[in-house]
């Protein structure tokens, strides 16, 4: 049977429609490419169990029309770790901010990559926190201007795809909302991947972010993610080893997963006892 | 038919831009990245369709809209005349 046309509106929630995000915010292009991802993995909506926490990109899970959590802030991927264990048929994907993710539930996100438990983490990184107006995140980077950094930012900023990689993501890859497609594939290999997958989208949020470090508009910022990154093992990149590289970094099929391992215990505990 | 028009399209399947102006915000994101230079802001600063005969249907305006606003639709029945 040949697949029905891409049509977003099957995928989401028409009636929370237009979304609270600002003009121009690139956490609507993350949205679009999951929901892409999804289509094209023909997955059904029921399959789907989007947890999030806090923040302008936790918004997600009340957009799409899947089973959804909107959870408290950082402990999403508590909540899909619950939820995975009970019921390991279902795909979890946890949309996060880069604050929700890495200051407020940094703990959550080492850990559920150290069990290697079948969840795909999107990370919407837009190094700053948007919803409660502009204050700095562990990914705004040092020198930065942030509400609370008027003399700029003196932390300097965790690199997402390093840390999950030492913490044991068996999944592990980068992209930007300049490049959707690429987003869009990295996420379905995401989904796909048997263990804790960790995939890092750069957004801009020209409202905060942008202002106030003068890159100029969403368009702008935009153009910045082509400009200042590049694919792994790419031309550009061998010309300029400095730019952020994006592509697949770790994907490591060798380590098991977490809710296997543990039916394994419950069956062996069983064996035991009888 | 097709021939006495001055501009053909390019492509063989009729294309048309479903744009909802509820959802648009106005950021232009789809104005700028069009390499056809096929949409516009109309005089409420949402984006409009202004030369969609120009159309290649790459969809990077579907793609890269943040508020799900437009829709690159494809009419197949021309099909017929171009097998």
């Amino acid at each position: 049977m040949k697949q029905k046309e891409f049509n977003f509106k099957d995928y989401i929630r028409n009636r929370y429609f237009p979304h609270i995000w600002c003009p121009g915010c690139g956490h609507g292009i993350v949205l679009g490419a999951l929901l892409r991802a999804v289509h094209e993995l023909g997955l059904e909506k029921n399959e789907i169990v989007v947890t999030s926490g806090i923040g302008c990109s936790s918004r997600i899970s009340g957009y799409v029309d899947f089973h959804t959590l909107h959870t408290i802030h950082g402990r999403a991927l508590a909540f899909a770790t619950g939820v995975k264990l009970s019921k390991p048929s279902l795909k979890a994907i946890v949309p996060m901010g880069d604050g929700d993710a890495l200051a407020i539930g940094g703990n959550h996100f080492i850990h559920a990559a150290r069990r290697n438990i079948d969840i795909t983490a999107i990370v919407m990184n837009n190094r700053i926190y948007g919803m409660t107006g502009g204050q700095f995140s562990p990914l705004s980077g040092s020198g930065k201007k942030a509400t609370t950094a008027p003399y700029l930012t003196i932390d300097r900023a965790f690199d997402i795809v390093d840390l999950a990689k030492s913490a044991g993501a068996t999944f592990v890859a980068r992209s930007t909302v300049f490049h959707a497609t690429e987003s869009k594939d990295i996420i379905k290999k995401a989904i796909t991947h048997k263990g804790f997958s960790v995939v890092e989208i750069l957004t801009q949020c020209p409202t905060y972010y942008g202002r106030k470090n003068k890159e100029g508009d969403a368009i702008q910022m935009m153009e910045g993610f082509n400009t200042h990154t590049a694919k792994i093992g790419s031309k550009k990149l061998e010309n300029n080893p400095n730019l952020i590289q994006r592509g697949i970094f770790v994907e490591d099929k060798t380590v098991p997963e977490y809710c296997e391992a543990y039916d394994q215990i419950i069956a062996t505990a069983m064996k035991e006892s009888l | 038919m097709a021939k006495n028009k001055p501009s053909e399209p390019r492509t063989k399947n009729r294309i048309r831009h479903l744009i909802d102006t509820q959802w648009c915000k106005g950021c232009g994101i789809c104005i700028h990245f069009c390499p056809e230079k096929v949409l516009e802001f109309d005089e409420q600063g949402k984006a409009k369709a202004v030369r969609p005969e120009d159309c290649i249907a790459c969809r990077l305006c579907e793609l890269r809209c943040p508020d799900l606003a437009i829709q690159i639709i494809m009419d197949k029945e021309d099909n017929h005349d171009h097998p």
